[in-house]
């Protein structure tokens, strides 16, 4: 268990009015817009279950609009999310969906573009009192929650790649908290995810990339 | 300095001779890795988002997201200056915060879960109206708030806080314990009357269901806070007064986790019962 800190019980801070559909929401959305290069052209959120029934009441769209803009749950351009979004020239569209049945009850799947044309799809849950974890990426399925500061690594399935990233992570005296290979499947794309106590060197992804079978880095910073 | 259960954090309180507000500072500091001045700043910061939410509906009322409150802070303050209370100066005031908090929380206002949104009325409600009704500097409200959020913490580490998984008594109930335990450090009481405060009122609300009407954060979540204000209140005066709660805290958080375990799906924040499947409140929603 993380260490559960006073500010997480006489906290968030937060807009309302729901620490799972509004704070989560929006703490969703900022870690997903985090794993593509700025800037956004275009954003579709598909909301499962509890999400898809009552995200307007909760403002679940204003805040997942704001967090993929940046604001953090405290922020409150997150109650004028939908006409910054315009103004910035993010089209958005938010899409309801009952079809999956067997998802967690605050499920959200994120598909961003950005303006190089690159997109990326983000599966996210919301699990109450702000907390979150990510669950899928580009169809995907991985772990984590933004918690600790991270690092994900795009990279070919293939033997070496493991190896160098935690050579590069060493030299840097970087402590290995969790670290856990998602992959498609034999040989395709693979995503390690490295999650650390303590924040990552600057410019610690330049060393990372210099792999031939590393696609993409990103680093995720509580 | 870490602890794990209340009778782990009396133990520390006793061993060190410290208020349970300065042992919960000082795991922050000596766990959470923050400095002394980075943790007073956090909670002098969490203390001025709390009152600038319980004061504006006051003045300004603003209707909810869903259409179902806004105003209610309002109307309590007029009340009061008629001067033929109910409750008395300092629940009519806490009550009057609480019902604010919500306001502002439910027209996407900015607050501090206190343990979370639907709750985040009880803990400013009864700490501002004892601020006002004894002025109290803010230093004093800073640390009931440290006190407030080590209730909390043993709630969020050994039961829940989460309505969807225990029902109102794991919020608005989990709420009212931390603010009778902070009120009880406020006001003179040891940390084995602060325990006994909180105690008290888990006992008291035990079995509380989850049924916001319409899913959302709104009714009853609004008055909930209100009655979690007077819960807070009545159990921070029993143990002030020397009436010690049979039951044990961490006997108590068992209690609630088991009690909030049987309580149906349909009355865990999934608008499928009570106040929610009534039918005033469905033809409401439907509007």
């Amino acid at each position: 268990m993380a260490f559960l800190s006073v500010f997480d019980v006489i906290g968030p801070n937060m807009i309302g009015p729901s620490s799972s559909h509004t704070a989560g929401a929006a703490v969703l959305a900022f870690l997903a817009q985090k794993l593509i290069a700025p800037p956004l052209r275009s954003v579709s959120f598909t909301l499962h279950g509890s999400f898809a029934k009552t995200y307007l009441g909760h403002g679940t769209d204003r805040a997942l609009l704001g967090g993929v803009m940046g604001f953090s749950t405290d922020d409150v351009r997150i109650r004028n999310s939908l006409a910054i979004a315009e103004q910035r020239g993010l089209t958005y569209s938010f899409l309801p969906s009952e079809e999956e049945k067997d998802v967690h009850p605050n499920t959200v799947d994120i598909r961003m573009k950005n303006e190089a044309g690159k997109v990326m799809e983000v599966r996210g849950e919301s699990l109450g009192g702000g907390k979150v974890h990510i669950s899928r990426i580009n169809g995907v399925s991985v772990d984590f929650t933004g918690e600790y500061s991270t690092v994900i690594v795009v990279q070919q399935d293939t033997p070496g790649v493991v190896a160098h990233i935690t050579k590069v992570l060493s030299d840097s005296g970087v402590n290995i908290a969790f670290m856990r290979l998602y992959r498609e499947s034999k040989g395709r794309t693979a995503y390690t995810i490295v999650e650390s106590d303590g924040r990552f060197p600057e410019g610690i992804d330049v060393p990372l990339r210099e792999n031939p079978h590393v696609y993409d880095v990103m680093i995720l910073e509580p | 300095m870490d602890f794990k259960t209340g009778k782990e954090l009396l133990e520390l309180c006793r061993r060190e001779s410290l208020p349970i507000s300065e042992v919960m500072r000082r795991r922050e500091t000596e766990e959470g890795g923050l400095t002394r001045a980075e943790a007073e700043n956090r909670m002098q910061r969490a203390l001025e988002i709390m009152r600038n939410a319980a004061a504006r509906p006051i003045d300004h009322p603003v209707p909810s997201m869903g259409g179902l409150i806004g105003g209610e802070a309002q109307k309590l303050h007029r009340h009061a200056d008629q001067g033929a209370c109910a409750c008395g100066t300092l629940l009519s005031r806490a009550m009057m915060y609480a019902v604010a908090v919500l306001e502002t929380n439910a027209s996407m206002g900015l607050i501090v879960a206190a343990p979370t949104a639907g709750s985040a009325g009880v803990v400013p409600g009864v700490l501002l109206a004892l601020q006002d009704e004894h002025s109290l500097p803010d230093g004093r409200i800073v640390d009931a708030l440290f006190n407030a959020g080590a209730v909390g913490y043993l709630a969020m580490r050994n039961a829940t806080v989460a309505g969807a998984v225990g029902g109102c008594q794991a919020e608005v109930g989990v709420a009212a314990a931390m603010a009778a335990s902070a009120a009880v450090e406020l006001l003179g009481g040891k940390p084995q009357q602060c325990l006994s405060a909180a105690s008290t009122v888990l006992a008291n609300m035990l079995g509380l269901v989850c049924d916001p009407v319409g899913g959302l954060v709104e009714y009853p979540c609004q008055i909930r806070n209100a009655s979690g204000v007077a819960n807070a209140l009545a159990a921070a005066e029993l143990a002030l007064s020397g009436v010690s709660a049979l039951i044990p805290f961490d006997e108590m958080l068992d209690t609630m986790a088991a009690v909030g375990r049987r309580i149906p799906p349909e009355l865990r924040e999934t608008a499928l019962g009570g106040c929610a499947a009534a039918p005033s409140a469905c033809a409401r929603c439907r509007r």
